[in-house]
C-alpha cells in the first residue's frame, strides 16, 4: 500500500530487513539471531533443510508467528507486534488454502471484499489477477474441480489481488508434480519481475531456489550460513554446511599437509579456509564432481565402475586406490574412453577446497 | 445375486421393524367403539388444552438451545483446533460427561448453580435451555469436531488473516460456511433432543410438548396413542424443513460449479 515514489517504475516493492530475530519452541532455537536485508522489488529464497527456520522466519513477517527479540523492518518501519490481518502481506500456502466454499473468482476477490472494494471493482480486478496466471475462464469452478497447479496459481492470484507489501511463499511447489512444479517455478519467477514485488520464497529444494531467485539464502539452525546470488552460493560457498547443501559433493579422505594445504590421493591441493588443523590430522575433502578430472591411462590407479550418459556431460563413477568411490562429471565428448573397467588417472582442479563439518 | 437379496432382506426387515408398530399405532389411534374407525382421538386431542401452548414453548426452548449451542460451541472448538489441539481428547471427555450423569443429578446441579439466579431463567423454561445446551453437549462436540477435522483449518485461518480477515471475519466467512453441514448437523441434534425429552422438563415443572404429550396420553388410550403419533409428527415436519434448507444451500452450491467459461458474472 506505501508507495515508494522515489524509486523507479520497476522497483515498486518495499524493502524488508530481519534484525536479531530470535525465537524458540520450548529447547528448539527455531530463530537464532537472524539477519537478512531483501531490497525492494528482489526475490530472496531461504533455503535449508526441515527445522532450520526458514518457515518460522517467513511466518514471522507474515504476523503468524511471534518472536522473541528481534526486529521486522518493512520499508524501515518495524512491524513486529502488528497483527497479521494489518501487514498487508500476500502469502502463499504449500496447499490446500483456497476457500472450499467460494468460486475461484470469489478467493481472488476475498481481500478486495474486505477492503470495502465495490462487487464490479472486485470482479474486474479478480478477472484481470486470473488473466495473469492464466485462468481467465476458470472463475465460476470451486476450488475442488481445479489440479493443484491451478490452485496454486489462484492462491498467488489472490495473494496479489490485495497488492501486498511482500510476497510470501511457504514452499508454493513443494505439494506438486515435477513437471507443473518447473512450469508454475517460472511462471512464479516471471510474474514476480512483472509486478515488480519484493519476495520471500521458502523452500527445501535447492534447484528450485537456485533457479528463480536474486539471492539465496542458505540456513542452518536458525541463523543464516550465507546470503548471495546462486552463481556465487555454487562457486564460492562461504561454509562447508552451505558446500555440502547446495550442489553435489565428495567427500575425499585427506591428510592435512603443511598448515595451508591437504592431502588427498597423492594430489596436493589448496585449503580455503585453513583452519587450526594439526599436520598429518585425517580430513574429509569437498570436491565438486566438474572439478574431478579423468584422464585414460592404461596403468593408472584409479579404475572406472560406472558411466552413466546425461547429454552434454557424462557422470562416471571412479574408485580411487584406497576404495572411496569419487564422482566425476565430465564433457561427454571426452568421457567414450572411460568405459567401466578402464583405469584412469585423476586429478582435482585448482581451487582451494572445503573440509567436511565433522560427522556428516 | 445372495449378496443382493441378502440386503434386500436386512432392509426389508428393518423397515417392518419401524414401519408394523407405526401402522399399528395409526390404526389404533383410528379405532372407534363396535371395530369401526374414526377421527375421533384425533379430534380430542386438537381440542385438549394446552396444545398449542406447550408446542410454541418447545419450540422457543429448542430455537434457543441451537443458537446458544452455536453460539458458545462453534468458537470454542474451533479455538481448540486452532490453538490446543492436544486438548481435543480432554475436551470429547468433557462433552460426554452429560451422558453418564444421570439427569437428576444434572437437574440439582443446574437448580443448585442458578439458585441465586432472577426469576426469569429460575421460573420459566430459560433455565431448560440452559440445561439442553449441556445435556447436547456430546452430540454437538462431536459433530463440530469431525466438521472441522475434515477441513484445512490452519491453513485457511492463516490465509484469511494475511488477506486482512479479523477474527470475527474469520469466524464468519471461512469457517462457518465452511463447516455448514456439522453445523446443521448440530442443530439437527440439538432440535430433535429439545422436542423428545421429558425427564428435565418434568422434574423442573416445565409445561413443554413432550410433557404435555405424557399429561394427555394418561387420559385416554387412543388419545395417548394419537398424541404420541403427533409429536412425532411435528418433530419430523421441523427436521425436514431444516433439511430443506441445508439441502438446498448445498444444491446451489453445487449447482453453480460446472459454469465453467466466466464472462462477468452476475453478482
Amino acid at each position: 500500500m506505501t508507495v515508494v515514489e522515489n524509486k523507479p517504475e520497476t522497483r515498486t516493492g518495499a524493502s524488508v530487513e530481519f534484525r536479531g530475530l530470535r525465537r524458540e519452541f520450548g529447547d528448539v532455537k527455531a530463530l537464532d539471531g537472524l539477519d537478512l536485508v531483501i531490497e525492494p522489488g528482489e526475490l530472496v529464497a531461504l533455503l535449508g533443510p526441515s527445522g532450520c527456520g526458514k518457515t518460522t522466519a517467513l511466518r514471522v513477517v507474515a504476523g503468524l508467528e511471534q518472536v522473541d527479540s528481534g526486529e521486522v523492518l518493512v520499508d524501515g518501519t518495524d512491524v513486529v507486534g502488528v497483527p497479521a490481518n494489518k501487514r498487508d502481506m500476500g502469502m502463499v500456502f504449500q496447499a490446500y488454502s483456497l476457500f472450499p466454499n467460494l468460486t475461484v473468482q470469489d478467493n481472488v476477490a476475498f481481500g478486495l471484499r474486505l477492503r470495502g472494494a465495490g462487487t464490479a471493482e472486485r470482479h474486474k480486478r479478480a478477472q484481470e489477477l486470473l488473466e495473469l496466471v492464466g485462468l481467465a475462464t476458470q472463475g465460476k469452478r470451486y476450488p475442488h474441480q481445479l489440479s493443484g497447479g491451478q490452485q496454486q496459481r489462484v492462491a498467488l492470484a489472490r495473494a496479489l489481488a490485495i497488492e501486498p507489501r511482500v510476497l510470501l511463499l511457504d514452499e508454493p511447489l513443494s505439494a506438486l508434480d515435477a513437471q507443473v512444479r518447473n512450469q508454475l517455478r517460472d511462471e512464479i519467477r516471471r510474474l514476480q519481475l512483472r509486478v515488480g514485488i519484493t519476495t520471500l520464497f521458502v523452500t527445501h529444494d535447492q534447484e528450485e531456489a537456485l533457479s528463480i531467485a536474486d539471492r539465496v539464502g542458505v540456513m542452518k539452525l536458525g541463523r543464516l550460513e550465507q546470503c548471495d546470488t546462486p552463481a556465487a552460493l555454487y562457486a564460492r560457498p562461504a561454509t562447508a554446511f552451505v558446500a555440502e547443501f547446495v550442489g553435489t559433493m565428495n567427500h575425499l579422505p585427506g591428510t592435512i599437509a603443511g598448515g595451508t594445504e591437504v592431502d588427498v590421493a597423492g594430489h596436493r591441493l589448496k585449503l580455503a579456509d585453513p583452519g587450526e588443523r594439526a599436520d598429518g590430522a585425517a580430513v574429509r575433502v569437498l570436491v565438486r564432481p566438474e572439478a574431478v578430472t579423468l584422464e585414460p591411462a592404461a596403468d593408472g590407479p584409479v579404475r572406472i565402475t560406472d558411466a552413466s550418459f546425461r547429454g552434454a556431460v557424462t557422470r562416471l563413477t571412479a574408485a580411487l586406490p584406497d576404495g572411496t568411490t569419487v564422482l566425476a562429471d565430465l564433457p561427454s565428448v571426452n568421457a567414450a574412453e572411460l568405459q567401466p573397467g578402464a583405469s584412469a588417472t585423476v586429478g582435482f582442479g585448482t581451487r582451494p577446497v572445503l573440509l567436511a563439518t565433522d560427522g556428516s | 445375486m445372495t449378496n443382493k437379496w441378502g440386503r434386500w432382506t436386512v432392509l426389508v426387515l428393518f423397515g417392518l421393524y419401524f414401519l408394523v408398530p407405526m401402522a399399528a399405532s395409526i390404526e389404533f389411534s383410528l379405532r372407534d367403539v363396535n371395530d369401526t374407525h374414526s377421527f375421533a382421538s384425533w379430534s380430542k386431542l386438537l381440542d385438549e388444552p394446552g396444545l398449542f401452548a406447550t408446542l410454541g414453548t418447545s419450540l422457543w426452548v429448542a430455537a434457543g438451545t441451537v443458537v446458544l449451542t452455536l453460539l458458545i460451541m462453534v468458537p470454542t472448538v474451533s479455538w481448540v483446533h486452532l490453538r490446543k489441539p492436544k486438548l481435543r481428547r480432554l475436551m470429547e471427555g468433557i462433552s460426554l460427561l452429560p451422558l453418564v450423569i444421570p439427569p437428576i443429578v444434572l437437574v440439582n446441579g443446574v437448580l443448585v448453580v442458578f439458585a441465586d439466579a432472577p426469576e426469569v431463567i429460575n421460573g420459566t423454561p430459560v433455565i431448560l435451555v440452559l440445561e439442553y445446551v449441556v445435556l447436547a453437549l456430546p452430540f454437538t462436540y462431536r459433530t463440530l469436531d469431525a466438521g472441522l477435522q475434515a477441513i484445512a483449518l490452519p491453513t485457511l485461518v492463516e490465509a484469511a488473516r494475511s488477506l486482512g480477515a479479523g477474527w470475527s471475519t474469520v469466524l464468519l466467512r471461512v469457517i462457518v460456511p465452511n463447516i455448514r453441514s456439522a453445523v446443521f448437523g448440530a442443530a439437527f441434534l440439538n432440535l430433535a433432543l429439545v422436542l423428545g425429552e421429558y425427564t428435565l422438563a418434568s422434574i423442573l415443572l416445565m409445561d413443554t410438548f413432550p410433557v404435555w404429550t405424557v399429561q394427555t396420553g394418561q387420559s385416554e388410550a387412543g388419545v395417548s396413542v394419537a398424541v404420541s403419533l403427533f409429536s412425532l409428527f411435528v418433530a419430523f415436519m421441523l427436521l425436514f424443513v431444516l433439511s430443506l434448507v441445508a439441502g438446498r444451500r448445498k444444491r446451489e452450491h453445487n449447482l453453480a460449479a460446472p459454469i465453467a467459461p466466466a464472462s462477468q458474472g452476475p453478482a
